[in-house]
């Protein structure tokens, strides 16, 4: 079972339908048995059947989960692979210590792999989707992995299997997604 | 949270303002009345009805004019948001927005820079799904224009059903157009809505048709009892 978590200002938002459910949609149409869940409603029952865990971008002005962090703390013990889309980025760098600057980037931008990964194996760059307004500086025990001509648009955690990435690949990159549900577990 | 949704009268506006009325107060639509017949962003065959729209709805309407000239059209747009700031104090917008990056961007800068939220509760939605709902929440939506082959004129002023849900789906397959008319291949018209107090009733229209490209123009309309 695949988590979907949702990162936005309140359970059931309006921002649901823009920022969860296109995930949603591709993580359906790959096969995969999904549930979405709200940040604020995890469980460890809930983070122990999933499989595979992604979680959800927000609107630009929404940064609530920024100022939850005690809703976060599992991703530090957590051993399945995670991947964070944008919000969830951020989230996830906040997790593990690291910092959100101002850098405000709407609409397409070029991003460039700067280490192999299995996730962009194949795509040394490729055009994505930004919408965001902070950017990360990737904390200690992260390495980056793709960049933009502003930002670190993607990172990895070097032991455990935690991925971030700032662009939304809902939009034109859906087979980030995917390679992220389908890629072997050791690649990780 | 009070919310302005950018509404142009057709189906997709028209249901991203129903979703955001589930969520959050809708203070009121937002509409910029284009005189460029080519406007990408703005223009669609009965912008003009908008008003009457506003009215089966029960809901305030800010209305500004642009020339469409590309890039002064959205400090148009800027500008009327701004007016519905002061005038009803929104702190978002919504739009109908399915797929365009390049609507879609433009809008969430003009947000930005205004410092409001930005919802587009439609946003990559599945398309077959998403008209399944439209028509299955009984909006009455009539097709106001066709800019792409095969279209013909009978397509001019037909109210979608499952019936053209079908014919839309065979078109798609074959000429490679959007479902939703996402990519300008058609347009729409919203007669009633869920959340209309009265429904639009057109008393008279003209259909002008020529090489796949079409307009289906209310030219008398009245409200009615629902």
């Amino acid at each position: 079972m695949i988590l979907i978590v949702d990162l936005c200002y309140r359970e059931r938002s309006l921002s649901e339908y823009e920022f969860v459910e296109p995930v949603a949609g591709i993580v359906h149409r790959s096969g995969f048995p999904y549930r979405i869940l709200h940040h604020s409603h995890l469980t460890a029952r809930d983070l122990s059947v999933a499989e595979r865990i992604l979680l959800c971008g927000t609107a630009l002005r929404d940064n609530a989960f920024a100022e939850r962090p005690e809703f976060f703390g599992w991703l530090r013990e957590i051993r399945v692979p995670v991947l964070g889309i944008c919000a969830g980025m951020q989230a996830m760098a906040l997790a593990f210590g690291g910092t959100l600057v101002p850098e405000q980037e709407i609409g397409m931008t070029e991003v460039r792999c700067v280490q192999e990964d299995p996730l962009f194996e194949r795509h040394p760059e490729f055009t994505a989707y930004g919408l965001h307004g902070s950017s990360v500086v990737i904390p200690g025990g992260f390495s980056e992995l793709a960049v933009s001509s502003s930002c670190v648009q993607a990172m990895r955690n070097d032991v455990l299997p935690l991925y971030g990435i700032l662009f939304h690949p809902e939009v034109r990159n859906e087979w980030v997604v995917v390679r992220f549900l389908t890629m072997p577990w050791r690649a990780c | 949270m009070k919310l302005g949704v950018l509404f142009s009268g057709g189906k997709d506006s028209s249901f991203a303002c129903w979703r955001a009325m589930q969520h959050e107060e809708v203070a009121c639509l937002i509409s910029v009345l284009s005189r460029n017949e080519e406007s990408y962003m703005f223009h669609t065959p009965n912008i003009r009805w908008v008003p009457l729209q506003a009215e089966a709805a029960g809901l305030p309407l800010v209305q500004g004019e642009t020339e469409g000239r590309e890039g002064a059209e959205l400090e148009d747009l800027r500008q009327v948001i701004r007016l519905a700031m002061d005038l009803h104090g929104i702190e978002g917008v919504v739009t109908g927005a399915l797929q365009s990056v390049y609507q879609a961007s433009r809008i969430q800068r003009i947000c930005a820079d205004l410092n409001l939220w930005c919802f587009n509760p439609l946003w990559h939605a599945e398309p077959y799904r998403y008209l399944k709902e439209l028509l299955g929440a009984g909006f009455r939506v009539v097709v106001a224009g066709v800019f792409s082959s095969p279209f013909d004129a009978s397509w001019l002023g037909r109210e979608m059903d499952g019936q053209v849900l079908r014919d839309l789906e065979g078109i798609a397959h074959t000429h490679r157009i959007t479902l939703t008319g996402e990519g300008g291949e058609y347009e729409t018209f919203v007669l009633d809505a869920p959340f209309f107090r009265k429904r639009i009733a057109i008393q008279a229209a003209e259909k002008d048709y020529r090489n796949h490209r079409g307009t289906y123009r209310i030219t008398r309309a009245v409200l009615e009892a629902k």
